[in-house]
């Protein structure tokens, strides 16, 4: 049974209380990796966005179309992780052909999306979660944007802390973990006020 | 010769290269099934089965593979070897299948096997590949284990789910919620690096 939930609701809760990044920790190699640079976390936060939102609504046609009829539920990662890499592909093309300035911003970022865990995640979620077609797109569009602000936030509070005098040993990755976990409860914070999943 | 190779190959992915503290990957699949001992055993093991026998196929197929379309083969044997876990954990440990959720099928995106096995498999033998796969999973696990330990033993006030607390205890909310494990885990690194600089100065 689908749960029942209003997209527009699903929508919110996916950016801010169910965060993909900082409650269900998805993605988190290249959001530690990139967020040094502020400019590249904007450009990978789109990317995410755009492909997020592609995958999962191929998936969801996918495994309510074929892989649930046919029975084939177990071969249903590998379906997935072929359905993102394809979606990659294709997309970098047709970014390349449409708008050749745009794929000089994202260019380099979409190769990295195939192994960034939200866009798994979310499609694995969106299965387990039994969501309709279009809870699907919302959860999806709304995990992106999820992502793509809190990437925003982190790289900013990276710049200031770069000018602070953090402890040596603490510096780098350290204290990183430090600021997403102030950041991950101050997320947490919105959670009263929108039923989670 | 080739046994001072085992071992500086194990020392060098539990310790001085550690997966979680050094290069800082795999985060992303470890830290939402720390919150219980049990779950984050069952997790990490797999992740040993995992990254030790996909590096161990890569490294026997590289001559067959193509270069140009080398990671999707590595993401297609990643997934058939997770595929296998899945299906074993479903089987024989149904309540922790459903537990774990998305995340045991997330091993696949695992950065840490990527890792291993473009890094390592691609241009070494199989044995010292499978040893290496191994003893990465075994650096992961044992940090992961690590912060299960504390995050169970003070958010439940207990240790695989028998109690250990004295009756009193009054639990740390903080610990069942997600940030506790950015914490601890910001908090090894610091102990870790400072060690390690601590060792560096003394040379």
């Amino acid at each position: 049974m689908s749960p029942q939930i209003s997209p527009f609701i699903l929508f919110f809760a996916s950016i801010f209380t169910s965060n993909i990044l900082l409650s269900n920790f998805l993605g988190m190699c290249s959001f530690i990796s990139i967020s040094r640079d502020f400019k590249s976390s904007h450009g990978l936060g789109l990317a995410v966005v755009v492909v997020l939102t592609f995958t999962t609504m191929i998936n969801w046609g996918l495994y309510h179309l074929v892989i649930s009829p046919l029975g084939l539920h177990y071969l249903r990662y590998i379906f997935f992780i072929i359905v993102i890499a394809a979606t990659v592909q294709v997309l970098e093309m047709v970014i390349d052909r449409i708008s050749p300035s745009l794929y000089m911003a994202l260019g380099i970022f979409l190769p990295l999306i195939t192994v960034n865990c939200a866009i798994l995640g979310v499609s694995l979620l969106m299965e387990i979660r039994n969501y309709t077609f279009l809870q699907s797109v919302v959860y999806g569009l709304g995990s992106g944007i999820g992502w793509w602000i809190a990437i925003l936030c982190l790289a900013a509070i990276r710049k200031k802390i770069d000018n602070a005098p953090v402890p040596a040993g603490l510096k780098g990755p350290g204290i990183t973990f430090i600021t997403i976990g102030i950041m991950a409860m101050a997320f947490l914070g919105f959670s009263g006020m929108l039923p989670v999943q | 010769m080739q046994k001072t190779g085992l071992m500086m190959t194990a020392k060098k992915n539990i310790w001085a290269e550690n997966p979680v503290l050094i290069q800082v990957l795999g985060i992303c699949s470890a830290l939402a099934v720390t919150n219980t001992l049990l779950n984050t055993l069952i997790m990490t093991c797999g992740v040993v089965f995992v990254t030790g026998f996909s590096n161990l196929t890569i490294s026997l197929l590289k001559n067959l593979i193509p270069r140009r379309v080398r990671m999707i083969v590595q993401t297609l044997i990643i997934a058939f070897y997770v595929i296998l876990v899945d299906i074993f954990l479903r089987a024989f440990l149904p309540d922790i299948s459903r537990s774990l959720g998305p995340y045991v099928g997330l091993i696949i995106t695992n950065c840490i096997i990527m890792g291993r096995a473009e890094a390592f498999a691609q241009s070494n033998p199989p044995i010292i590949s499978l040893w290496d796969g191994i003893t990465s999973g075994a650096g992961y696990m044992y940090v992961l284990l690590l912060i299960a330990a504390v995050r169970e033993l003070l958010g439940f006030g207990s240790l695989l789910g028998f109690r250990v607390m004295p009756e009193g205890f009054v639990t740390w909310t903080v610990m069942l919620t997600p940030p506790s494990a950015f914490f601890l885990i910001g908090i090894m690194i610091w102990i870790v690096k400072s060690i390690s600089m601590r060792k560096g100065a003394g040379k």
